[in-house]
This record gives structure tokens, sequence and C-alpha cells, in this order.
């Protein structure tokens, strides 16, 4: 039979102060933890939503990404007459596209990081369906025009309407801003292929990628093998989404890596914490804990019932981690992405399933600091302790 | 009546035969009782008086089950109890004795009621029923205005009461005191021996007290004296 609940409660509040500061201990392991997976998710999801699952991606066979592909223009017409590419009335839903890497000076540090300029075709927006003009306009093609992306106007100097940006020399008007919904696209700068590419001395008539729209989901294997049986083609086909989740994971990687570190080592001082408060309480209540099993309730009974004030340690560290966590919601934040080298900004994403994993690590926390003292109370011979009394 | 020396067999309520306890302190080995034998009848109030560090709590511990005997046997209500597994005796505990501690030994974070109550949570009893019990224990002792009250709210001779409510509380066999009035001033000290007095007097219970105080031992029915781990 368990001792009450109650008894761990009131306990708990007897000693309220030793429990407040192991309380926050949890609490601050819980909110690094969950802000650390919110960071490796938001970074996750800028890159996983900037691919649609109804788009094919197109490289060279062999290329990492999109900056170490080629593809010419012989080559997206290939791609272009697939029946399993979706067309409208004005033709193929492809975009070959270009990209480079301009150094741009950073709005709040005033450094300068690389923003990636995709060089796009007229179809760009039909065929990158979550990317749409938010304010301003589309450029124009074969003019030097560019629009920005919502988060690369935020994060660097200069970028405002009207406003003029030298990319290869060359001065480009910036006639709108893009919003693409967090995603990847948010970073770039978005310039007509035709001009943007001759600024960088890019041969005509090359792209590095092409997003072809599929004419149903399914129909990329369809594509994939007739790209594969076409001697005129030597690239790999992709769906959009996979190739995005593919880019993320070295840099989710590492932001898990490091979290996991960060979280372990504030984990190992919370449990630390734990456990110091209820050796302490354990001490401290020898004649009770003696005088209980002496009652008749079994080792087994003072084993939960100490385990359970940890654990309610834990929840309401875990509970206090989370609500310090969730205002990181939606908090923009930028990395460079090691696949491109391009500086990508990003929201942090706390979602419901991540605090409940915070949740779990605090009482994970909570068992791990609560079970040695259990056990220590329980060791002694009931005699010996009420004798030692 | 209860006695001390027989060797013979009995259907007294606790019977102890031939017990010895001892320890081992360093490479030296403590003789803290031998060759202890007693016996008590139902419904008898037994004082144990003897020096410190004579063996009484020795004693006490082993008739309730808290420790066990180097040699000998104890039959309480014809169980061997020497012969249960430490989980067996921790139920039979439960059961059969109720203890009163002399510093109360009440659950501090705990009210009154719910110390009462204690024991109840390990017998099969209906919320209601636990209710009930507690009530009526907390009535016998006086303290029927106290239910909600810390032990840190009442006085060390209603701490006691308290305690002797949460020891008669599940009706046990019998009832262990262990200096029950050492810790009280003479007045609460007299209202505890009435208390055990009027158990055994009123409700039959059997009380084994152990004392250092000759006014407490003169409540009980019969005295042992304890030397030097002998029991006379």
């Amino acid at each position: 039979m368990a001792l009450p609940l109650v008894y761990s409660i009131e306990s708990l509040r007897a000693r309220w102060r030793s429990s407040l500061v192991a309380v926050a201990g949890i609490a601050g392991s819980v909110a690094v933890f969950v802000a650390m997976l919110a960071l490796a998710r938001g970074f996750e999801l800028a890159l996983v939503s900037s691919g649609s699952p109804d788009n094919a991606l197109v490289r060279r066979a062999g290329a990492t990404s999109e900056m170490d592909s080629v593809l010419d223009v012989e080559e997206l017409r290939v791609l272009q007459d697939a029946p399993e590419v979706a067309r409208d009335a004005r033709g193929p839903l492809v975009s070959g596209e270009i990209v480079v890497l301009v150094a741009l000076p950073l709005r709040q540090a005033g450094t300068e990081a690389n923003v990636m300029v995709r060089g796009v075709t007229a179809r760009a927006l039909d065929v990158h369906g979550g990317v749409r003009v938010a304010e301003g306009r589309m450029l124009t093609p074969g003019t030097a025009e560019v629009v920005v992306g919502r988060y690369a106007r935020n994060s660097y100097a200069g970028l405002d309407l009207g406003a003029s940006v030298r990319l290869g020399g060359t001065p480009f008007t910036i006639v709108g801003f893009l919003d693409a919904g967090g995603s990847a696209f948010d970073s770039e700068i978005w310039a007509d292929e035709a001009v943007v590419g001759p600024a960088y001395q890019r041969p005509r008539g090359y792209y590095q990628s092409a997003a072809a729209r599929l004419v149903a989901r399914d129909a990329l294997g369809a594509l994939r093998e007739r790209v594969a049986s076409d001697p005129r083609m030597r690239h790999q086909v992709d769906r959009e989404t996979e190739y995005y989740a593919k880019a993320s994971q070295a840099m989710r990687g590492m932001i898990l890596s490091l979290g996991a570190l960060v979280a372990a080592v504030m984990g190992v001082g919370a449990v630390c914490g734990a456990l110091n408060t209820l050796y302490s309480a354990v001490a401290e209540r020898a004649r009770e804990l003696a005088t209980i099993r002496a009652l008749g309730f079994g080792g087994g009974a003072v084993v939960i019932a100490i385990v359970a004030e940890s654990l309610l340690l834990a929840a309401a560290g875990g509970v206090l981690g989370a609500l310090l966590a969730w205002p990181l919601d939606g908090l923009t934040t930028s990395t460079l992405n090691f696949q491109t080298f391009s500086h990508v900004a990003f929201a942090f994403r706390v979602t419901p399933d991540l605090l409940a994993l915070g949740f779990g690590f605090a009482l994970a926390m909570g068992a791990v600091g609560g079970l040695p003292p259990a056990l220590r109370a329980v060791r002694v011979p009931v005699a010996v302790a009420l004798r030692d009394l | 009546m209860a006695r001390v020396g027989s060797t013979a067999r009995s259907e007294a309520l606790i019977c102890l035969r031939g017990v010895a306890k001892g320890y081992r302190r360093g490479s030296e080995d403590l003789h803290v009782l031998t060759d202890v034998n007693l016996d008590v009848e139902r419904g008898e109030f037994v004082a144990l008086m003897g020096p410190s560090g004579s063996g009484k709590s020795t004693l006490l511990n082993l008739i309730g089950g808290l420790d066990v005997p180097t040699a000998g046997t104890i039959r309480v209500a014809g169980d061997a109890i020497t012969a249960l597994s430490r989980a067996r005796l921790t139920a039979w505990r439960a059961r059969h004795v109720g203890f009163v501690f002399q510093m109360y030994n009440l659950i501090p974070v705990l009210s009154a009621f719910r110390n009462v109550e204690l024991p109840l949570l390990l017998l099969p009893l209906s919320k209601a029923d636990r209710r009930e019990r507690v009530a009526t224990a907390l009535r016998v002792v006086g303290l029927a205005d106290r239910l909600d009250h810390k032990p840190r709210e009442l006085s060390g001779g209603q701490q006691q009461r308290v305690a002797i409510a949460r020891a008669i509380v599940a009706d046990p066999t019998f009832l262990l005191c262990d200096e029950p009035t050492g810790d009280l001033d003479r007045h609460s000290a007299d209202e505890i021996l009435e208390m055990l007095h009027h158990l055994v007097a009123e409700f039959g219970k059997t009380v084994l007290m152990v004392t250092h105080d000759p006014r407490a031992a003169a409540r009980a029915q019969v005295t042992f004296h304890l030397d030097k781990g002998e029991l006379s």
C-alpha cells in the first residue's frame, strides 16, 4: 500500500526553499532543452517548407546541393517535355534556376554575411506555390529588378523598397518583398536569371537546378526513371521536400548535438540539485520514515513516496521550463547553412511534442534524482533507524 | 498472569522462549539480551524497567517485529514471528502491533486525522470506514476537536494522545509503548498513563510499556526488570 500523495506534497511544502531551488534547476534545464529542440525544429521546418511535395528538384548527378550542380537549356527542355511534368495555359511548370552568394552587411551586427541570390525564370512563382509577393510587385523579366524575402529584408541593411542593391557590380532595384511562409526562400533575393547570371559571368543557357511541378504526387518515380534512362541526362531527381530535409540534416544534427550537450550538462546540475534536496530531506526525516516503516508500510511504499516527491519537483520544473521556453516560439534567428554557405533566417518552433519531450526530460531527471535517496532511506533496518534517533 | 523464566509450553498471547540478541561491534560481541523467557496474557498491562542499556528497547523491538533475535522464538497470538520473512513481518506489524514512542514520532507534515489514519491505509477499508475509525480513536483520546491540527500546533501531551490514537485505530493485538511519558511533564504523563490504564481496563487491550519512571511502572499490573540483558 502506498502512502497518500498528500504526504509527498506536504513534505515538499514543508521544505519549500530547497524545493524551489531544485525546481528552478530542473526548469532551467528543460527550458534550454526545449529551446535547442525548437531551434533545430525551426531550422528543419524552414528548409523543409521550402520544398513542396508536388515538386521535383533536378540536379546534376552527384551534386550535394544546388551550388555544385549544373543543367543546360537542352536538359531543361527534356524536363519541360516530360509527361510527368504539369503544365498550364502558359506551358510547362518548370523553373530553371541559378544561385549565387553575395556578401551584404547585416542590419544589426554590421558585418557581412552571405545572402543567397536566386536567379529565377518567369515561372518561379507558379512552381514555388508557397511563395507570394507580400509587398510591392514581382520583378519584371529582363530587367535589373529584385524581390527580397522578408527575413532577408529584416536581416540585411539597406534592403528597402525602391532601394538599389549591387549584384556582381550591377545595380538592381528592389521592387517587392516575398513572403515564403518562413521557409528558406524568405532569406533569399530573387532576380531574373537572364540578368543576374551575366552579372556574375555565368554562361548563358546554363542553370544549376530546375524545380518542376509534377502532374501528380506519385509521378516522381516515373520522372526519375525517364531522366535516368534518357542518354542526354546525367541528373538526379528528388522530391523537393526530401532534398530540403536532407539539406537540413547536417545543421539540424549540429544544433541537436550542441543542444544535447548543453542540456546534459545542465541536466546533471539539476539532478545533483534534486539529489541534494532529497538526500537532506531523507536525512532530516529519518525518524518519520522509520516510524512509517514501523507502522507496517513496506520499503516500497517509502521509496514510492520519495520518488513521488522527486517527480512532483520535476513536474513543477518541467511545467516552469516549458513556460520559459514557450515565448521563444516564432522568434527569428539566423545561422549559416553549411550546405550552401548562405545565411538562413528561421524561427524557433516550440511545438506541443517538444514541450512533451521537455516534460519527459524533467521527469527523467526527477526519477534519477529521487531514486538513490529513496533507496538509502529504506536500506537502514527499522530498529537501527529508530535507535539512532 | 504474566511471568518470566518459564520454559514450559504456553498459550499466552505473547510468548518468548530462549530469546537472545547480540551485536558485533568491531571485534567485540555485545550480548544485549540472554535467554529471555516471558509470557504475557491478553488484557495485561506490563511494565519493563531497567537502567539505560539494559536491553529494554531491544526487547520491545523484538516483540514488535522491528528486529529479529539471534536465538530463541517469539510467538504472538500463536504466530511464530521469528520465522517470518522481512516482508511478512512488516505486514504482521501493521495488523498486530500499535507503537507509542517517547518522542511521539508523528508525521509533522500531516494533520492529526491523517496521522491517525496511516495504519488504516494498510487495511482493506473504505474511506468512510477509515474516517469513522479515526474519529472514534481521536474521541477515545479526547482529541475529537483537533482533527485538522498539525503536530506542531499541539502540546506534547496532545501529540502523545494522537500517537496513542494512531496505535489503537487499527485495533492491534497489543500496544508497545517505549517510554511513553519520558518527554512529558508530570500532569501530561499522568494523563497518558491514565489513558493506557483505561485502554486495558475498558477495552481489554494488552500493553507492554518500557519506562524508567517508577510512578509509571506502578500503573502497570506487572513490572519486570531487565539488567545486563537478563529479565527478572
